[in-house]
């Protein structure tokens, strides 16, 4: 069969490679090029797509597994599931979108170039991460994925930015050598061998719950700081703020999404009773998040920072569903890691346009745009009910699957996460108040509409959210055994106890 | 009592009499030619194909084992099995390298070396000594008594010829320390400095080795294991004695708080000899320090566990703190080695087999960045008032934008930078997932966290130098201040030690089949 996820990993590397060899003379070019490639993934995804077995969506698909490393029990394990192929849909989506964003966002044709190479090198690392089916690789991409990362929040953005790279780079690399303690200690615990590192191979272990729970820890503490989650989250804000809009999409977008569906594939699979023990406390963070974020995205006045702080927020509900082990909640949630990508990277895109025409994320300076920029007013109100969940766009649906799935087992949890639908209500109707409505700021007037480029980046994302908003089957399928095979795994333990 | 004479199988030493050899007709083409150009080029070309011809006979050999642990050479004091012969095969590499370094010259044909070692700094007879184009080319024969000596240190199964082996490899890096052609004050304080506290601590070894002979009445490593365990109603002597042989090892390996040498060598030596220490003295030494731990003190495994423990928490911390401080691009690299040398001991952590695959691949990876890192500082040098190049660009400071000057040699440091720091998708990342293996096998998974957080820290100030190479711009009126050179030997150097850093993080599994294989002692007796 046609190696679909190598080749998926391998042509944005060498989309990249082919950047940094262009002659001086052909770097205007960069942007072209760069979207070409990842034009061509998004076919080339769309082909393996379409030979998805959707009827067993459970099962992993497009399995390859060759050996790489078998003096470390390492292999080149990659295979997709429902879920897997949904992720790696956002990413092919998201990054040709986040190119076109940024499309005139630097003047230097080589810092240009080089902006796009190391986006395409981020798109590489996030698709072999969602396809990977070996812990020891997803460790390798996981870690190596941070080196672009870092160039690209350093290198481009606001003034604070180094810092921020900075600041980004410490909590992650924290979270991934703490993960990479468990992740050498589960070779011994495993079976050992040449393909001791697939997941297949590490499900079901025997072990002691000492040494379940600390493995558990090691991995969780480097997803939570992933998905951002109180109190792990203090790096996100900054980063949102200082770096590109389009990094930030694609950051909170998509990257941020590895740390739930490693809770998933790899903390649930791997250490069920331990995910059981810790469930109430990553309850109860995960319900602090959900409030906290959304309490000081209302306070905040940089609205890069505001969308950052409720990504915070839909993080938390993400993970109330993870870990109330629900079916229904697990769907949702696992859906709601779609549905999120699709809002809040549009809303980043927004916010990056806004920031385009005035040079400033201060929501003080805006006022009254309304009247000057009526349809990008209207999309940015779109856009902005679909992160406070109003029915009939997608997150609506999987937020809903949440709460309902969850309730049964955590109430009172539930009760005060839904206080937070009113919060989002609040802080996007309060910015959209402060930037669109009221009298037309000075020197404003002249404001630009929205363009052809802008048009094209949000409305295929409007469009996807309003059509899986009414039709949210169309993504269920895909997570629903993947859903119950997760549960599945801590009900079996649970069973066995 | 007879004596006698002990029957040497001389062909296993083939490599290190190759090398010897060598440095020995170095000394004469000292005193045979005497146009310093030509006994330059002479020079270069023998020692590169001394040490190319002692590779292949490295690999000779390896492949004449078939299977076998290898040969005694001399009974129970030579013994090169395959433990050695990967040792001595990572040692050559590292010796063609620098040797590559050492020849290197500036675009104003300026070497790294001294043109008279003998003059006092500044004075006029220095000077004279310059302008008539004196060259000290003693440098690659005493390279190659070092490169044999430490050979020689790794297949020694004998605490006299241990230390034999030691002195051997030591005096010639105390001349070459002494022998930098700029801030020559700094490179003589820096090399009194090294042979002050080297002598200091090999006496503490050879003190160590008598002790440990007095308990077991063993010099040979194996026998001293095995006395060990016989032996009872001495243990404080002998315990006595095992320290001090590994404190004496340690020094060499440079951990805390055996590392006060280490930033002011690594600072004042002439940069190449280095690059040539902080790789090879390490590799050299930590095999030294496998034989002495696995054969000999392997039983008081317990005992020790402490100072393993005490020395590599010590190491990484100290390391890592103060390399955060420092201003100096080789003293900063200096911290990071004594950082470097706590990862190496924690992979001593309950003595496991693992740890024999494990140590001589992370010495390599660590040795290759740490030549090319160096190389790359070679590189980096100020502009003199004349316009022509002048000393090293040391201060961090100098090296902001370095991205924008030479986009090639800064993505190489950054990578020799992301690989000390243990990122994967580099050599150095494999190396501390094996090193950490082996701990976790030996149960430290404690000190495998302590590690890890150790190389957080590190992380920052790898990433602090990245961060001024790269998003710095060159300083105001600073933009002519520093001459990027594009000497063709060191960018060899760079270039191959940039490709096997890449290479080993992404495919790594040859050179792992390799070490693996070469895990074996050749142990006779018992």
């Amino acid at each position: 069969m046609f190696p679909f996820l190598t080749v998926l990993i391998a042509l944005p590397v060498v989309g990249a490679a082919l950047l940094w060899a262009l002659p001086a003379s052909a770097r205007t070019k960069a942007r072209e090029i760069a979207l070409g490639v990842t034009v061509a993934e998004a076919a080339l995804f769309v082909v393996m797509a379409l030979q998805f077995d959707k009827a067993d969506a459970g099962a992993i698909q497009f399995a390859e597994t060759h050996a790489w490393i078998p003096q470390i029990g390492a292999s080149w394990a990659l295979g997709v599931n429902g879920l897997g192929l949904l992720m790696i849909a956002l990413s092919v989506i998201l990054v040709p979108l986040a190119i076109l964003a940024g499309w005139r966002e630097e003047t230097d044709a080589t810092r240009r170039r080089n902006y796009m190479a190391l986006v395409l090198l981020g798109q590489a690392f996030m698709v072999g991460i969602f396809a990977a089916r070996d812990v020891f690789l997803f460790y390798v991409l996981f870690e190596a994925m941070l080196v672009p990362l870092y160039f690209l929040i350093g290198g481009f953005g606001g003034a604070q930015r180094r810092y921020a790279a900075v600041k980004f780079l410490l909590y992650s690399l924290v979270g991934g050598l703490i993960m990479l303690v468990a992740v050498v200690a589960l070779y011994f615990v495993g079976e050992g061998g040449e393909q001791a590192f697939l997941i297949d191979n590490l499900t079901g272990m025997e072990m002691s719950s000492t040494t379940e729970r600390l493995l558990f820890l090691g991995f969780f503490l480097a997803f939570a700081i992933k998905a951002p989650m109180v109190p792990l989250h203090t790096w996100l804000p900054t980063v949102a703020e200082e770096a590109r809009p389009g990094t930030t999409a694609l950051l909170v977008a998509v990257l941020d999404k590895i740390g739930t569906f490693g809770m998933i594939t790899l903390c649930l699979t791997m250490f069920p009773n331990a995910s059981q023990w810790a469930a109430p406390v990553i309850i109860v963070l995960a319900v602090i998040s959900v409030i906290y974020g959304a309490l000081l995205a209302i306070g905040q006045k940089n609205m890069m920072r505001l969308v950052a702080f409720t990504s915070v927020s839909h993080f938390g509900v993400m993970i109330l569903g993870i870990f109330a082990f629900q079916q229904t909640s697990m769907e949702g949630a696992a859906l709601y890691m779609f549905n999120h990508g699709l809002s809040t990277a549009a809303l980043f895109f927004l916010v990056g346009f806004l920031i385009e025409r005035t040079g400033s994320a201060d929501l003080a300076d805006y006022g009254g745009l309304q009247r000057v920029i009526p349809v990008f007013a209207g999309s940015f109100l779109i856009v902005g009910m679909s992160a406070a969940a109003l029915p009939g766009l997608s997150p609506f649906v999987s937020e809903i699957m949440v709460f309902i799935g969850a309730y049964p087992v955590a109430k009172a949890a539930v009760i005060v996460s839904a206080i937070s639908v009113v919060l989002a209500a609040l802080y996007i109707l309060l910015t959209y108040k402060k930037v669109f409505t009221g009298p037309v700021l000075e020197g404003s007037e002249g404001t630009r509409e929205m363009t052809l480029r802008e048009k094209l980046v949000a409305w295929p994302l409007i469009v996807a959210m309003l059509v899986l908003g009414f039709l949210p089957g169309l993504a269920i399928d895909y997570v629903r055994e993947p859903a119950a095979d997760a549960v599945a795994y801590v009900a079996i333990e649970e069973a066995n106890a | 009592m007879n004596f006698v004479t002990p029957e040497i199988a001389w062909a296993p030493l083939t490599p290190i009499l190759i090398v010897l050899g060598a440095a020995a007709a170095g000394v004469l083409v000292e005193s045979f030619i005497k146009t310093p150009a030509t006994r330059r080029v002479v020079q270069l070309w023998l020692s590169g194909a001394a040490l190319l011809a002692a590779l292949v006979a490295v690999v000779v050999q390896w492949g004449g084992l078939e299977g076998a642990a290898g040969t005694v050479v001399m009974s129970g004091k030579i013994t090169v099995d395959l433990q050695s012969l990967a040792w001595q095969l990572m040692l050559l590499i590292f010796a063609v390298l620098s040797v590559l370094l050492f020849a290197s010259k500036t675009s104003d044909n300026e070497e790294s070396f001294t043109a008279l070692g003998s003059v006092a700094p500044g004075s006029v007879e220095e000077k004279l000594a310059r302008r008539a184009g004196l060259q000290v080319t003693e440098v690659f024969p005493l390279a190659l008594f070092a490169v044999g000596g430490m050979m020689l240190f790794t297949c020694v199964t004998d605490l006299i010829f241990l230390f034999v082996a030691l002195e051997l490899f030591s005096l010639p890096l105390y001349i070459l320390v002494a022998l930098a052609r700029r801030r020559r004050l700094l490179s003589q304080e820096a090399a009194l400095k090294y042979f002050l506290l080297g002598a200091f601590s090999s006496a503490i070894f050879l003190f160590g080795a008598a002790l440990v002979y007095g308990a077991t009445t063993q010099i040979d490593v194996a026998f001293i294991g095995i006395a060990i365990e016989i032996v009872d109603g001495r243990d404080g002597m002998l315990l006595l004695g095992a320290v001090m042989v590994i404190v004496g090892l340690m020094f060499k390996i440079g951990a805390a708080p055996f590392h006060s040498w280490v930033p002011d060598v690594y600072q004042g030596a002439p940069t190449p000899v280095t690059a040539f220490m902080g790789a090879a003295t390490k590799a050299a030494a930590t095999a030294a320090l496998i034989r002495v731990m696995y054969l000999a003190f392997y039983p008081l495994e317990w005992e020790l566990s402490w100072m393993f423990w005490a020395v590599a928490i010590l190491s990484m911390a100290l390391g890592t703190v103060l390399a955060l401080v420092q201003t100096d691009i080789k003293r900063m690299l200096a911290y990071s080695a004594v950082a470097h040398a706590g990862f190496i001991l924690v992979a001593f952590a309950g003595l496991e087999a693992e740890a024999l695959a494990a140590l001589p691949f992370y010495l390599l990876t660590y040795g290759l960045a740490t030549i090319g890192a160096f190389a790359i500082i070679t590189q980096v040098r100020e502009r003199a008032e004349d316009g022509g190049v002048g000393a090293e660009a040391v201060r961090l400071g100098q090296w902001a934008g370095l991205g924008k000057r030479s986009p090639l040699l800064a993505g190489a440091m950054a990578l020799f930078l992301l690989s000390f720091a243990g990122i994967p998708l580099t050599a150095g990342f494999i190396g501390k997932f094996e090193v950490f293996s082996a701990a976790v096998a030996g149960g430290a998974w404690i000190l495998v966290l302590i590690a890890v957080i150790a190389s957080a820290v590190a992380a920052f100030f790898y990433v602090r130098l990245i961060v001024l190479m790269f998003f710095t711009d060159v300083p105001e009126g600073a933009e002519d201040s520093i001459a990027v050179g594009n000497e063709p030997l060191s960018r060899v150097v760079i270039y191959l030690t940039a490709i096997a850093i890449l290479v080993l993080g992404i495919l790594p599994s040859g050179v792992l089949e390799l070490f693996q294989e070469s895990a074996v002692f050749l142990v006779i007796g018992g």
